[in-house]
């Protein structure tokens, strides 16, 4: 057992767990934050996608004791809630962009990173590469990738409004 | 997975020094093939020791006419990288086809390089553009370090500080990608350096990576697409598996070379 010191969420929680256990069992298991998904544990759904240090990975295939020395991590919970939604949930929600909803709080993050990382200069085909990541049993894509490529155009039009604006 | 301990060396010294000292121990760079593997319990180590931040296995630059990059950059640092893609452009190429943006966020070239997976990109890259591995104790050529499936030239706690590339004239690399994994069904790295040519071929071998040597010396002096249209491997040397039989590998390894041949500068992927 050892001490495992993450900030999640802008919040720094420490907690005394196994060298095995898992980024996503820390959130859920230790922190309760259920929000972040576990569809495969084989790597392969991208339902257990946070951010961590900046960058998307799946928390499934990351030992907590490492993602300690990576950066902050965010999740689901720590993006919005039902009564302020983020960009990129409000875009899911407008755009029907789920059904079940049990990969959606990996798509959203994944969805989320990309916008950051392209600063919103996203094409549908750029949008398509980056979710390859991310299954999605009932959607079929199509509304999820209208859902980011409007969540980046709202993103590009905020980037450059004049200062002072909203 | 059973139970271990993590360690996270600081330096390449403290991190050998672990080594010696732990029983049963294993390195952890991005842990995207470990985990998985240590999940189903084909792997059950006492200890691993974390060397994905080990300043000595950082960085991207030029030594001479070589491009040197660290053992611990992730693909998508490889991918990004302005020298890689000014340099060797079909190898950043090849760095943003593996898997998808979450595993190059964390996965790393020391760690494919040093598993040897019979379907990973960067074992092409290295045999093709005649690249050495730099580890703690000694440089070792491709052409001595990939030894079979999963099989490398690697001692025991013997650790890649670096892959050493020497710049080609050009490079390019064809791939053809298993839609559920993502790994090579079949790919092909061409390269030209002092006029010889040398293709390696990943995903098809039923040793893993193999340099097509009928291929070279058709394509010596003129590397065309057109100089190996009807050239295929022996289907005897290929995998077959429920992806894809011998004889349908033999005919993409046709394929990928000749694609690889034709973007030269560049990649084809599929
Ligand atoms: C969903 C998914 C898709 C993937 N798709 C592809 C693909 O398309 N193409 C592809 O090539 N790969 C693919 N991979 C594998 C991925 O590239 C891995 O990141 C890589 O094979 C291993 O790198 P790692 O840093 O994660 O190594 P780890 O898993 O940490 O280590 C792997 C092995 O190498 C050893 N090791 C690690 N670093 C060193 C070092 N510096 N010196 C000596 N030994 C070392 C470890 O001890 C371990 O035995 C995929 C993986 C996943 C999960
Ligand atoms: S639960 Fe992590 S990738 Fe599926
Ligand atoms: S909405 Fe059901 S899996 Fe994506």
């Amino acid at each position: 057992m050892q001490d495992v010191t993450l900030t999640v969420n802008g919040k720094t929680e420490t907690r005394r767990v196994e060298g095995r256990t898992l980024l996503v069992q820390f959130l859920r298991e230790h922190l309760g934050l259920t929000g972040t998904h576990v569809g495969c544990d084989t790597s392969q759904c991208g339902a257990c996608t946070v951010i961590l240090g900046g960058r998307a990975v799946k928390s499934c295939t990351i030992l907590a004791s490492a993602a300690a020395a990576r950066g902050e991590v965010l999740t689901i919970e720590g993006l919005g809630d039902e009564e302020a939604l983020s960009p990129m949930q409000e875009a899911f929600h407008r755009h029907h962009a789920l059904q079940c909803g049990f990969c959606t709080p990996g798509m959203v993050m994944a969805a989320h990173n990309m916008v950051q990382r392209h600063e919103g200069e996203l094409t549908e085909a750029i949008v398509r590469r980056e979710l390859e990541g991310n299954l999605c049993r009932c959607t079929g894509y199509h509304n999820i990738v209208k859902a980011v490529l409007a969540a980046a155009e709202a993103h590009r039009a905020v980037a450059s409004a004049p200062a002072g604006q909203d | 997975m059973y139970a271990f301990d993590y360690h996270r060396a600081r330096s390449l010294e403290e991190a050998l020094k672990l080594f010696a000292t732990l029983d049963e121990a294993t390195f952890l760079a991005g842990g995207h093939t470990l985990l998985p593997t240590m999940k189903n319990r084909l792997a059950a180590p006492e200890n691993l020791i974390d060397i994905s931040a080990l300043p000595e296995l950082s960085g991207i630059g030029m030594q001479g006419g070589v491009l040197r990059i660290g053992a611990a950059m992730t693909h998508h640092a490889v991918a990004a990288s302005s020298l890689v893609a000014e340099t060797i452009p079909a190898l950043a190429a090849l760095a943003g086809s593996i898997g998808d943006v979450q595993v190059r966020h964390v996965g790393t070239m020391g760690g494919s390089v040093a598993n040897n997976d019979p379907a990973a990109d960067y074992p092409a890259a290295v045999l093709s553009l005649g690249a050495e591995i730099e580890t703690d104790r000694r440089r070792i050529p491709a052409d001595d370090f990939f030894q079979g499936l999963y099989a490398t030239a690697l001692e025991e706690g013997e650790l890649i500080v670096a892959i050493r590339f020497p710049v080609p004239e050009t490079a390019g690399y064809g791939k053809y990608r298993n839609p559920a994994s993502r790994y090579a069904l079949a790919a092909s790295f061409v390269s030209i350096r002092d006029g010889a040519v040398r293709v390696a071929v990943t995903g098809a071998g039923k040793n893993g990576v193999f340099r097509w040597e009928a291929a070279e010396q058709a394509l010596m002096g003129h590397c065309s697409a057109s100089r190996i249209a009807d050239l295929r491997p022996e289907s005897d040397a290929l995998l077959s598996d429920m992806h894809a039989d011998a004889a349908f590998r033999a005919n993409l390894v046709n394929v990928v070379t000749r694609r690889a041949a034709e973007h030269l500068g560049g990649a084809s992927i599929v």
